[in-house]
């Protein structure tokens, strides 16, 4: 029987048995340390997302690398803390090609709730769109090289019955990647090769035939955070006031799909009030095509793929006090920004020339002067302007949207629930 | 070298000789041989790729009979690298980087190789060549086409030992005779060893500065057994060549330290992880060894000691940076990726097959074996109080008299400056690129361990270099060193390099400065190793060093529009379908 210890977490004493995982007790006694390549029963544990990173009798440092001792101080919950935190998981995000809408994993995924855990609405750094593969050759599995965090949880944890590693990381530096012996994994059991991809924190790891999304409501996610609620910012009781000023808006979609136009119109009664409140200017709902005034708040959905996207951008940016990006295409460029991968020219001969259903010796890729211009990738809005709100998801819910408006208009209080942010 | 093989079976801790093998016998590791190996070796296939992959020097696909490597490091590139580098695919048709389908020449551009006094520097099948250029590739590619063995044109490579102190305050390089050193043991115990080295205040010269009395006391304490003794030759911090030159002009005093730290931890083995880009200094630190065999310096009751058995074997590293951190280099030695380890254990206490184990550099252990030849007492007298004895700096760039300098502790940059002959200088770069930078208004600073540490690397640059130029060099470097486990290191060296060249461009907001300083930060906060910790401190450093230089590289106009956005640049490949 290990010695009970006591220990302080942000200042609250927590007694546990001596020798425990740091990022396990703090679970117990309902403190959230993110965490991705912990993994309980890998011992000694990784240390290699690092996104667990607190200060430990004052020295930052991985809290899953921490065995509980009496006397020590741990604090987590700092500012500077959270964003360090925040940020390594951005950087997984513009690292990798993480195309959520998209994934099998969707909902399910480790990374993806962390993001979610953390609030993380655009990531800081720029996304690299580095090319990588997508490995077809096992037998039974499929890596997806794209949606890889090197977490090394496959590397350590799969094995065939005599021992012998399934997953190695191959090469160094940003070119390294988590390859698979083709023999080994034939090696495994369909079960066993199901586990490797119940344990891979991402999308990674595919099993053909038996990775079909489970539909949104049944995923682990969708619902519960793992932290608890903070008290929910009432909304001020204090009579509503009895006018408010009356503000403009305007909305485009540029890259996009008007998928967060359809969403904009979900909040459904409420967008009676909603009238009352405000005027639209410039935006496909009303088809006022050109701006008539400086309008107070800019919905910008989708990124941009062409000079067209860019002029109205800028105009936009013009036009606008607050330029608000909504939905991923918006933040980072989301599902067109597939493309990035890929030099245009291969994407527009594949399109125009070699397609199945091209005629036998075409040769006509679209220009003309009327046209506007193909860029060589989708940017992000904030690689264009300064953006000053961003509202992610694919598409982000209807009261998310109207309750940011809201605050950024009037400055209401508002607080979004765990199941209204989404990244799909 | 270590009995590798029975017929079946092959031990993981000899798997780089190996591969080494396989490489030199075939140009590559062809499938079968990964085939054989991993048989062998009892492992998948997968989890071999992994190692060989991990190390540069390794290849899969064919080399040539000739492989080329040359250095890319800063000093290189402001030496002529880029003409160098035009010059042989000039002469041997070949490009860096590409496959040679007449399997003749292969050519690969490489970090530091260790010869910063002597750029454009190359290795051809690891034979040196040095003080490179156009003229010179051409003779040495004709020479090769007919047939000449590269070993008969390579350079002698000079030790340039340009300044050591008065004789009665030099450490390092001062005459040596073999056996001096080991034959004082006689008279101590390993105790009153260790008490000395601690009395003497060495500090660990690869750079951390770990005092080495209070390392081979914890070793000495562990009760598992047996014990090894591991010198760290893998000078790879790009601009350092100290080791080398101490390995050319005196492998024996080294060895001397090894022994003299097995005799007070007990152990019976000791290894020299050497440098590949230094294999043309192996046969050299081999017969050393043989020697000191042949003077029952090694081997068994050494010196009539008895039971103090001690042997050497060097083992080859095949080009990995990261490999120089310690764990990394025992992960490495063990036949494994050299991925550092999580830090729950010293080597000390688990180290080379999880046995307790001494790493030190060669430096270290040249100044301990020094220590006890000379006395302690005579070792103190030199250097400040704090850091007493003499530092050996390796100096390189924009001066007129590149070379090794063994400097007493506490001697100012600015007489280091002097004795080198610096060339206008302006941009110091102290201990390699992991380490600081220092401008000419802390020319007073002093060498030395609560100053100025060094570990090594001095690199000068003279006032027409440009610093961003100098600062992505040096991300490229990480870039590529990274050992790809954590993520700070892996992804953020990537975004870091993007960074600066958006600096380079002279498009950058201030916006862009705070971010590289937020972001450095974040790395040094929560990167797994030193490699990822230290990456951007010259970067940091510089940014506060040289603001009216970052200033000249602003964009000052802002405007909420992003006037870098280049729309010229992004619509050029539509362009092309204008007919």
């Amino acid at each position: 029987m290990a010695k009970k210890i006591k220990f302080k977490i942000d200042g609250k004493v927590i007694k546990a048995e001596e020798g425990r995982n740091l990022v396990t007790v703090a679970e117990e006694n309902g403190i959230f340390i993110p965490s991705l390549c912990y993994y309980e029963h890998i011992d000694p544990p990784l240390g290699s997302c690092r996104v667990c990173t607190c200060n430990i009798d004052g020295h930052a440092g991985p809290a899953c690398m921490e065995k509980v001792r009496d006397g020590m101080e741990v604090e987590v919950a700092k500012p500077e803390l959270e964003d360090v935190r925040k940020s390594l998981v951005e950087m997984m995000f513009a690292e990798g090609n993480h195309f959520c809408p998209s994934c099998e994993k969707s909902g399910d995924c480790d990374l993806q709730h962390m993001g979610y855990e953390m609030g993380i609405t655009n990531t800081r750094f720029p996304h690299l769109f580095k090319d990588r593969l997508i490995d077809f050759n096992p037998k039974r599995m499929v890596i997806e090289h794209n949606r890889c965090v090197k977490c090394r949880r496959c590397v350590e944890e799969v094995l065939t019955k005599d021992g012998k590693q399934v997953f190695s990381f191959c090469s160094r530096g940003n070119e390294t990647v988590v390859g698979i012996d083709y023999d080994m994994e034939a090696q495994l059991t369909e079960d066993e090769a199901v586990e490797a991809m119940n344990l891979c924190p991402t999308g990674a790891i595919l099993v053909r035939g038996k990775s079909i999304a489970r539909p949104f409501g049944d995923r682990k996610f969708d619902y519960e955070s793992v932290q608890k609620p903070k008290a929910e910012a009432k909304p001020k009781k204090n009579g509503k006031p009895a006018k408010l000023e009356k503000k403009t808006i305007a909305t485009i979609s540029l890259a996009g799909c008007f998928g967060c136009h359809m969403s904009l119109l979900d909040i459904d009664l409420g967008l009676l009030d909603i009238i009352e409140l405000v005027d639209f200017n410039k935006s496909p709902l009303t088809d006022i095509k050109e701006f008539t005034k400086t309008c107070d708040i800019g919905l910008i959905e989708g990124g941009c793929c062409n000079t067209e996207n860019i002029e109205v951008l800028r105009e936009f940016r013009k036009k606008c006090k607050v330029l608000v990006a909504i939905g991923e295409c918006s933040i980072w460029g989301g599902l067109p920004a597939m493309r990035n991968m890929v030099p245009l020219e291969e994407c527009l001969e594949e399109a125009y020339l070699d397609s199945m259903t091209t005629e036998t010796g075409e040769s006509i890729v679209p220009y003309h002067e009327d046209l506007p211009k193909i860029l060589d990738k989708v940017y992000p809005c904030n690689e264009i302007v300064k953006i000053d709100h961003f509202i992610p998801g694919c598409p982000p819910t209807a009261t998310h949207m109207w309750k940011q408006v809201q605050n950024i208009l009037w400055g209401d209080q508002f607080s979004i629930l765990y199941s209204e942010f989404k990244y799909d | 070298m270590k009995s590798k093989k029975s017929d079946n079976h092959l031990d993981r801790t000899a798997l780089l000789d190996q591969l080494w093998m396989y490489q030199n016998q075939y140009g590559c590791i062809r499938d079968q041989d990964v085939e054989e190996c991993s048989q062998k070796l009892g492992i998948s296939k997968i989890e071999l790729e992994g190692v060989i992959s991990f190390y540069h020097f390794f290849h899969r696909e064919r080399t040539g009979h000739h492989t080329i490597y040359l250095n890319n490091s800063i000093v290189s590139e402001t030496k002529g690298f880029q003409r160098v580098k035009e010059a042989f695919e000039r002469e041997t048709g070949q490009r860096f980087g590409e496959q040679d389908p007449s399997g003749e020449f292969a050519l690969f551009e490489t970090p530091c190789i260790g010869l910063s006094d002597q750029e454009p520097a190359a290795l051809i099948n690891f034979y040196p060549f040095t003080n490179l250029n156009s003229l010179k590739v051409r003779r040495i590619i004709t020479d090769l086409r007919k047939g000449v063995h590269p070993k008969a044109i390579c350079d002698e490579v000079p030790d340039h030992v340009n300044y050591t102190p008065p004789k009665d305050k030099t450490i390092f390089f001062r005459e040596y005779h073999p056996g001096v050193a080991v034959s004082k043991l006689v008279d101590i115990t390993p105790e009153q060893l260790i008490e000395e080295v601690k009395r003497s205040k060495l500090g660990g010269r690869g750079g951390a500065f770990f005092p080495t009395g209070m390392k081979w006391e914890f070793c000495r304490k562990e009760k598992e057994n047996p014990k090894y003794i591991v010198c760290n030759a893998d000078e790879g911090e790009p601009g350092t060549f100290k080791d080398r030159v101490l390995m050319s002009e005196m492998p024996g005093l080294m060895l001397e330290g090894m022994i003299t730290a097995a005799y007070a931890v007990g152990a019976q083995e000791g290894i020299v992880y050497l440098r590949a880009e230094y294999t043309w200094l192996l046969e050299k630190i081999n017969n050393v060894i043989e020697h000191f065999r042949r003077m029952n310096l090694l081997g068994k009751n050494i010196c009539g000691i008895e039971n103090f058995d001690f042997d050497i074997r060097v083992q080859l590293g095949a080009g990995a940076y990261v490999c120089g951190e310690e764990t990394a280099l025992l992960n490495s030695l063990e036949g494994k990726r050299g991925e550092p380890r999580t830090k729950l254990y010293f080597p000390t206490q688990r180290g080379y097959l999880n046995k307790p184990t001494i790493v030190n550099n060669v430096e270290t252990f040249c100044a301990a074996a020094r220590i006890i030849e000379l006395g302690t007492d005579f070792y103190l007298q030199t250097g400040t109080p704090d850091s007493p004895g003499t530092k050996l700096l390796s100096i390189s760039g924009d001066c007129f008299k590149p070379g090794i300098y063994e400097i007493e502790w506490g001697t100012s940059v600015a007489k280091v400056l002097e004795l080198c002959e610096a060339e206008d200088p302006f941009f110091i770069q102290v201990s390699g690129p992991s380490g600081e930078c220092i401008s000419m208004s802390e020319k007073n600073r002093k060498i030395s361990k609560d100053d100025l540490k060094c570990g090594g690397s001095f690199m000068v640059f003279h006032s027409d270099r440009d610093i961003i130029h100098i600062l992505t060099n040096f991300a490229e470097f990480f870039k590529h060193e990274s050992c790809g486990i954590c993520t700070p290191c892996r992804a953020g060296n990537y975004i870091i390099k993007r960074k600066l060249v958006k600096l380079s461009t002279g498009l950058a907001y201030k916006r862009d400065i705070a971010e590289i300083a937020e972001w450095g930060k974040i790395m040094k906060m929560t990167s797994r190793c030193g490699l990822g910790k230290l990456a951007t401190n010259s970067l940091l450093l510089a940014i506060d060093k040289f603001p009216k230089y970052f200033k000249k590289k602003l964009d000052k106009k802002g405007e909420g529009l992003n006037k870098n956005f280049d729309e010229e640049k992004a619509v050029m490949a539509y362009e092309k379908f204008r007919s």
